[in-house]
């Protein structure tokens, strides 16, 4: 498993796809913290900036999965991972675990660039919230980067795995607006179960929900799970 | 070492392997042998376990590939068709990310360097595999099969796009390894199963038709031989001729060629050479024989004289008559 997280790892680099992807993540983030907490006077709610955030996870997250799975089909290297002496759940567990990292990663270390000098020129800082925020969008995160490496699966061209990707993200962020629009009760209460966004409400507020937790955890699992079904499935067809 | 018994693999309705059973000794090198689409790379990714089976089982040295995939791929190296390889990485990070991946517990710089002076890639060690030659990118997956010490090696088409050189380097290499290891090769090919494999497993539309002894299967091929001989003369009274003659075993004429000649497909039977009497025979009419190839033992051949075997010959005849008119 270490092996393929290593190769993972290394691959981000050794191509500019891990270079574009830090870049665009701290320059949009340096923007958006600036221009949304330190910039916006009174309102030193910080919330405001990881609720942003997740929008830009649209065009970010694809960067990391895309390549994840559909460049192995292409290359045919993934004969290589499925004949090798590893299960189909270290291989999957390995990918995701680096496209994690790299997430996981750029996300703590942007954050903390951006707490130093929000510390030095806020006074009322609430840690609660911003804890909170961190785990959640931790959280979050990781659900989408498992969506992302399942589309990644299905496919071997890497663009139409980004294309999906952003589409299926932009998705899950936006039905929570459409909600409010929806007459249908019952609609609404499966939408909301959907809105991967209306569950991230708690964390801004510095409470770190249960519910929610195992919400995101399950919806990694879940398609951490469904990748090693698509292999399994590819071997018997 | 290997055991294969009664292996199918259907995709829809279409059945790519056929109830395919055979065995590969430990030491031995076995040719795998068929045209493009015979069930080849099918039956060894169903061995390696990178497909499943629909039925039948296949097991490495004991182990089965279905029921216990890990231990069973311990004893692996593969070459797939195309070589497994990561362009970004350089043939030092390669073979030690295989090397990583395998699990292996050998001491590691001495044994990569060994495989890289086994299959003679010390050269470019350092070097990114993007930039480098087909032949060498070939031989950097047949490093990674070795990575391991892997008691079973399987190459699928090793030696595909090589250059003439290159596949005699190649092929001397596969002889290398078969001292020390079990070595399955697939080609469509014949010279080189012939050059390099102790036994033969012939398969065609995914059923096998023959598992012998090389010299067994170059006996059979050899003594079925075919001529296309250009004769001047009336054709029909040529063919009667022809078909008279002690030694034919079949004879049809293919068609006008040059000038006023026709061509004709004889075949004789097995170890008679029918060309000196044949020529005498004509002479006699008065007929110019003005060209005579011996038409060269290809793959189509092999089965047909293997098929001979089973009496199955009439069923095929068609098949070589437009394989020979395509020349």
């Amino acid at each position: 498993m270490s092996a393929i997280y290593k190769r993972e790892m290394q691959a981000y680099f050794t191509s500019p796809i891990g270079f574009i992807f830090i870049a665009i993540f701290f320059l949009a983030n340096g923007a958006l913290f600036s221009y949304l907490t330190l910039q916006a006077g009174s309102t030193s709610d910080i919330s405001s900036y990881f609720l942003t955030l997740l929008f830009l996870f649209i065009i970010l997250i694809p960067l990391l999965t895309m390549k994840l799975f559909a460049e192995e089909r292409k290359q045919k290297t993934e004969q290589l991972l499925l004949t090798a002496p590893i299960s189909l759940t270290d291989m999957v567990g390995a990918k995701f675990f680096a496209a994690y990292t790299m997430f996981a990663g750029t996300f703590l270390a942007a954050t903390v660039c951006n707490l130093i000098p929000y510390m030095i020129y806020c006074e009322d800082i609430n840690l609660a919230t911003i804890l909170g925020n961190i785990v959640g969008i931790l959280l979050i995160g990781g659900a989408f980067v498992a969506i992302g490496m399942f589309i990644s699966a299905l496919t071997e061209n890497q663009f139409v795995a980004a294309i999906m990707t952003i589409a299926v993200i932009a998705a899950l962020l936006f039905i929570s607006f459409a909600n409010s629009y929806i007459g249908s009760a019952p609609v609404r209460v499966v939408l909301s179960w959907i809105s991967i966004f209306s569950r991230f409400y708690d964390f801004t507020y510095g409470i770190l929900n249960i519910a929610s937790l195992l919400y995101y955890a399950s919806i990694m699992f879940v398609f951490i799970f469904l990748t090693v079904r698509v292999y399994e499935n590819r071997r018997w067809n | 070492m290997i055991k294969i018994e009664n292996l199918v693999k259907t995709y829809g309705d279409i059945r790519a392997v056929d109830n395919i059973s055979f065995e590969v000794k430990e030491g031995e090198i076995v040719g795998f042998l068929g045209p493009n689409g015979a069930g080849k790379s099918t039956t060894m990714n169903m061995l390696t376990g990178y497909l499943s089976s629909t039925s039948g089982t296949a097991t490495i040295d004991g182990i089965n590939i279905l029921e216990n995939p890990l231990e069973a791929k311990k004893r692996i190296g593969f070459l797939p068709e195309q070589p497994p390889l990561y362009l970004d990485m350089t043939v030092e990070e390669y073979l030690n990310f295989i090397y990583d991946l395998k699990g292996c517990k050998l001491n590691r710089r001495k044994h990569l360097l060994e495989i890289c002076e086994v299959v003679r890639i010390t050269e470019v060690y350092k070097r990114l595999i993007r930039n480098l030659s087909k032949g060498y990118k070939q031989r950097v997956g047949i490093a990674q099969a070795l990575v391991g010490n892997p008691k079973v090696i399987i190459f699928d088409e090793p030696t595909v796009g090589l250059d003439p050189k290159q596949i005699v380097e190649i092929r001397n290499l596969i002889r290398t390894l078969g001292k020390n290891h079990t070595v399955i090769l697939s080609t469509h090919i014949l010279p080189e199963v012939s050059a390099i494999c102790e036994r033969i497993v012939v398969i065609n539309k995914g059923k096998l038709i023959a598992n012998e002894k090389t010299e067994e299967i170059s006996r059979v091929v050899e003594g079925f031989r075919r001529l296309c001989v250009k004769i001047v003369g009336p054709k029909e009274e040529i063919l009667d001729t022809l078909k008279k003659k002690e030694g034919i075993s079949y004879c049809e004429c293919l068609g006008a060629r040059e000038a006023d000649s026709n061509a004709y497909l004889i075949e004789s039977d097995p170890g008679v050479d029918i060309r000196r009497p044949l020529f005498f025979a004509l002479a006699e009419h008065g007929w110019p024989m003005i060209g005579e190839e011996t038409m060269s033992t290809n793959l189509e051949d092999v089965f047909l004289a293997l098929l001979d075997k089973n009496d199955e010959r009439k069923k095929k005849r068609g098949v070589v008559k437009s394989n020979i008119i395509a020349r």
